[in-house]
Formats: structure tokens, C-alpha cells, sequence
């Protein structure tokens, strides 16, 4: 997993000086494009293993480079921008991206969403049993063990922790886990989601008000981390 | 008058005068038999004034124009006709209109000079508060820039004389600082938010149970030293409510709490519903504050006197300016406890209200 190789897309040198001295010391090879052209660029001649994008980029918006390089560019894009809002982080997870982080950012936050995210684009399991820590998820079987004792989950609450376990370390949108479980017609029926997300960790979590495995994104979505 | 002040479209305007003149006459033609008709041009002559004073000018003209012919045709012999016999008649009838106009002109004059006035009070009391806005975040800024500048600079420059304990509270420091200018940009933000109006608020369905611990969660670092308690049922019903606001205030409040408070001390977070009104109860077993800084610490840039903290004066506007924009109220008071509580209420009707259960059952 060392010396992975990472772009870093932003127009603010203190930024670039910033994540060059984090990354690099803990053995990433890091390249830097200062905006969105020359980031597409560089990105196409030497494919990196993950890019950093900023999304205030002073050509293109960062949105529109994100769109551009999911057109062909497969692993992980990880958004670092001072936008906030909902509608920025909703977008740019829609647009492809694996995951996003607020500036000003917890250097530690980001090398752990950056492990993730390349530990799970380098591992593709698509095995039928996946465990983690004190819990068993049989696929084919269609079970779930907490402690080794089985855990009645309903059709549904299997389905959302499937959907939530596969796509470990991202960010899934409220409205992408609600048409991708209950259907198109449901995008808007935010109920169903609360309520299930919280019969899940009740079954599963050690403890369903401090969550570890499904965490919240506040305003944005769920997110499940083994 | 006060009924006509509210008088604002022309037309009614325009008839209100009409029908003044109209019956202020009629009275005067039934008395006519004891009132010569020059007082009667004076009676007139008064209503026109009075009419002046809180009508446009186009609305006096009418007046006068009318009230100058009925006192003609009514009033001046040889009566029911407009033909007047005297010069002295003649010259009363002319000086009669243009007094009725020029008190017209004057009072518009009058009005047009008092709100320019009232528009240059305002202009000076804005650029005043602006000003004392200004200074406020000049200050709030500066105070963490300065610990930044000194102590980077105390790294960069005295690096030999610093123990390794000295170079990391200076670096502590540093970081503490970059959070507190971090969280006045977005208090600012908010704050700016509220003041133009650009607050829209977005009901969705929330649960209050995941709300709350995310808040406890996000604030794990500042609530190391502090005991704290969550009332909640766990059962509690779904309620919508504009999930990123809400979270705010109460990190907002319970923020505050933390930096308030000593350490060991206790934050209760009770939330309940009653009659249709979501409560939220935020309370403290600290020293309280005193009565008559309870009224002004929602203001903005209000800080209590006591002590020195990181808090910048915003939180508890910024949580004031959402609760509100839910219709709701939120009040702070001393407890039993000799602490501080905040009590939040947010009126809902019963449709934002769902039991856990209705769902369960569907599915």
C-alpha cells in the first residue's frame, strides 16, 4: 500500500505545501496540478492511484473535473474543498466521488479516508461472507451473526446493510440508499431510512446511540466502516 | 387620523377627499342660516388642510378644486350658480384656492423633508451598528491571528531557548486558534445568513435520537471534562424538522455549556414533546448568570462578563435566528441547580409528528 502514487488538484499553494508534507511523509508519491486542465492532464499521461480534488479550481469547476475524469478515471477521488453546503457535498458524490472532506481538514481524517479508499478499490471481495469484528454477514445465505448467535433482520434491514457493506468507506446519499432499497418512487420518503437505520444498529451495534460501523453524515447520507 | 394614514392606494384616496368635502358642506348648507358664508370657506378651507396633511397632493388639488366650487355655486350669492357678483366675492373665491394650494404644497414640502430626516437617522444608525460589528470581528480575529503570528513566530525564531514541552503547548496553541477562527468564519457565515433573510428552511423527517448523538459525538473533545446526561425516549417519534439547523443549535448550546462550565460538572440534554410542541431542555449545574445578563446574551457579540473563553458571541444569536425560523422560541434561565438552562419549544402540527410504529407495520 506504500508509495502509492497521489494527484493533488488544487489552485492554493499552502494547501499543495500542506497535503505535500503530509502525504510524502508517510510514503505517497505525490504530484500536483494547480488547476483543472492541467490536472486532466496529468491525470490521463500518469493515471495516479488517487487524486485529491479541490472543487474552487480557477478554470473549471472542480464539479466539472470530477465529471470528466469518471468518464474514464476508475479509482478513488476524494473532494477536499471549503464548500459545505449540502448541495456541493450531494453533487460531488453524485458526480463519482468516493469521498469528501471540508476544509479545514484533520490531517488524520484524510490518511485514514485515503487508506480506505485505496484499500477498498485495490481489494475487489465480492466474496459471500464478510466479517468484521464480532460480526458474520453470510450473503448467499442470506444470515447474519453477532457474537456467532444469529441476528433476525428483516428483508429490508438485509438488503440496506448489504448495500451499506459493499460500498464500505463511501458516502452513500440518502436518496441513492433509498432508491437503490425501496425504489425510485421512495427518493423523498426519508422516514423509512430513520426508522431502518435505526432497527439495524440496534440489532448490530454494541451500542445503537454510539455507532461504529454505521456512521451518520449529517444532512448528506450514511456510511459504514468496518 | 391614524385610520387615514393607512389610506395608501390613490383612488381611495382620492374619494376619501371627494366625500369630505361633500359632507362637510352638506352640514355647513343645513346651518347655513347661522354661519355667513365666509366662516363656511374657512370650515372648508380647514378640512382641505386637514386632508393635506395625510394625502398626496393630487388628492388636495381635487379638494380644492371641489371645495372651491361648491362654495361658489352653494354658498356665494347669488347662490346655485357659479357667477359671483363682487370683486371682493371674486378675489375671496381666487385667494380661497390658492391658500387651499399652497397648504397642499408646504405640507407635501413638510412631509418630503421629514423623511429624508428620518432615511438620514437611519443611514447613521446603520453605519454606526456596522461599525461596532466591525470592531467586534476585528477583535475576534485578531485575538487568535495574534496567537497564531506569536507563537509560529516563537517556533521559527527562539527555536534553541524552547524546551520540547514549550514547543508543543506553542503548537497547541497554534492549533486551538486555527479551530476558534475556523468556527467564528462559520459562525459568521450563519450570522449573515440569518440577517439577509437567507435562511430557507428544509423539513424533513428526523430522528431526534440519532440527531443527539451525533451532536455528543462531534463534540467528544470538548465534553472529555464534563459529565453527560441524555433524556430521550427511545421510542421517540420521527419529527420534521430542518435536520443541519437543529444539529447547530444544539451543538451550539451544548458548546457553549462545555467552555462555560468547570470541569466535572454536569450538561442534561431532556427531550420531550408536549401538546404538540417539540422541547428540547439544555441544562448545566454551573454557576448560572446574572438576571439581567439573561435578556442579552442572544445578542450578537454579547459575552458574559465573568469570564474570559473561546466563545465568540455568535452561537446562541445563530441558535436564537434558527429556532425562530421554525417558528419557535427558545428562552435561557437559571435553574434549581444554580445553573443555566435553555429551553427550546418548536410548535408542530400533527402530520410532522410520526411514531416509530406506523412504519414498522407498512413494511
Amino acid at each position: 500500500m506504500s508509495n502509492s502514487s497521489i494527484l493533488v488538484i488544487d489552485d492554493e499553494v499552502q494547501i499543495r505545501k500542506l497535503l505535500e508534507i503530509t502525504l510524502s511523509s508517510n510514503n505517497f508519491n505525490v504530484t500536483e496540478a494547480i488547476d483543472g486542465k492541467s490536472g486532466l492532464l496529468t491525470a490521463a499521461n500518469h493515471p495516479p492511484d488517487l487524486i485529491i480534488l479541490d472543487l474552487g479550481l480557477p478554470d473549471i469547476d472542480g464539479q466539472n473535473v470530477l465529471k470528466n475524469l469518471r468518464e474514464w478515471y476508475l479509482n478513488p477521488i476524494i473532494v477536499l474543498s471549503v464548500r459545505n453546503s449540502e448541495l456541493d457535498i450531494i453533487t460531488a458524490l453524485d458526480n463519482g466521488a468516493n469521498d469528501y472532506l471540508v476544509k479545514p481538514f484533520r490531517t488524520g481524517e484524510l490518511l485514514a479516508r485515503i487508506r480506505t479508499a485505496l484499500r477498498l478499490s485495490q481489494s475487489f471481495t465480492t466474496s459471500a461472507v464478510f466479517e468484521f469484528e464480532n460480526i458474520k454477514i453470510d450473503f448467499a445465505n442470506h444470515l447474519v451473526k453477532k457474537n456467532d448467535e444469529i441476528v433476525k433482520l428483516t428483508t429490508t434491514e438485509f438488503s440496506l446493510l448489504g448495500l451499506l457493506v459493499k460500498n464500505e468507506g463511501r458516502v452513500l446519499t440518502h436518496s441513492f440508499i433509498l432508491k437503490e432499497i425501496w425504489g425510485v418512487s421512495y427518493v423523498e420518503q426519508t422516514q423509512y431510512l430513520r426508522v431502518f437505520i435505526a432497527q439495524l444498529r440496534k440489532k448490530i451495534e454494541d451500542n445503537p446511540n454510539q455507532p461504529k460501523f454505521i456512521k451518520t453524515e449529517s444532512r448528506i447520507g450514511y456510511r459504514f466502516i468496518s | 387620523m391614524t385610520i387615514f394614514y393607512k389610506i395608501k392606494s390613490k383612488p381611495s384616496q382620492y374619494f376619501v377627499s371627494v366625500i369630505s368635502i361633500i359632507i362637510t358642506s352638506f352640514i355647513c348648507y343645513i346651518i347655513s342660516d347661522y354661519l355667513g358664508y365666509k366662516s363656511i370657506a374657512l370650515v372648508l378651507l380647514l378640512i382641505v388642510s386637514l386632508l393635506a396633511i395625510v394625502f398626496d397632493f393630487a388628492s388636495v388639488l381635487i379638494a380644492a378644486i371641489l371645495s372651491a366650487l361648491i362654495w361658489d355655486y352653494f354658498f356665494i350669492p347669488p347662490h346655485y350658480t357659479l357667477h359671483v357678483d363682487t370683486t371682493e366675492d371674486a378675489l375671496m373665491l381666487i385667494m380661497y384656492f390658492i391658500i387651499a394650494l399652497v397648504n397642499g404644497v408646504l405640507t407635501t414640502k413638510i412631509r418630503k423633508i421629514e423623511k429624508i430626516t428620518q432615511l438620514k437617522e437611519e443611514k447613521l444608525k446603520s453605519i454606526k451598528l456596522y461599525n461596532t460589528l466591525l470592531d467586534s470581528i476585528s477583535h475576534e480575529l485578531r485575538t487568535p491571528i495574534s496567537s497564531i503570528y506569536g507563537s509560529t513566530d516563537n517556533l521559527l525564531n527562539n527555536q534553541k531557548n524552547l524546551t520540547e514541552e514549550n514547543k508543543v503547548n506553542l503548537i497547541t496553541e497554534i492549533h486551538k486558534a486555527s479551530e476558534r477562527l475556523n468556527r467564528l468564519v462559520g459562525n459568521l457565515l450563519n450570522i449573515s445568513r440569518l440577517e439577509s433573510g437567507n435562511i430557507k428552511i428544509k423539513k424533513d423527517w428526523c430522528n431526534v435520537n440519532e440527531l443527539i448523538s451525533v451532536v455528543i459525538s462531534s463534540l467528544e473533545q470538548e465534553l472529555k471534562k464534563h459529565k453527560v446526561e441524555i433524556l430521550i425516549d427511545e421510542q421517540f417519534p420521527l419529527l420534521k424538522l430542518d435536520y443541519g439547523l437543529i444539529e447547530q443549535v444544539v451543538i451550539n448550546i451544548i458548546y457553549n455549556a462545555s467552555i462555560y462550565t468547570a470541569e466535572n460538572t454536569t450538561i442534561k440534554c431532556e427531550i420531550k414533546i408536549e401538546n404538540y410542541n417539540f422541547i428540547i431542555l439544555i441544562s448545566d449545574n454551573g454557576c448560572g448568570i446574572s438576571e439581567d445578563e439573561i435578556g442579552k446574551i442572544f445578542d450578537k457579540f454579547y459575552r458574559i462578563k465573568r469570564t474570559s473563553t473561546n466563545g465568540n458571541g455568535l452561537g446562541l444569536s445563530i441558535a436564537k435566528g434558527f429556532i425562530e425560523a421554525h417558528n419557535g422560541k427558545i428562552k435561557a434561565f437559571n435553574n434549581e441547580l444554580k445553573g443555566l438552562s435553555f429551553e427550546i419549544r418548536i410548535p408542530l402540527i400533527s402530520n410532522e409528528i410520526m411514531n416509530l410504529n406506523t412504519i414498522k407495520n407498512e413494511q
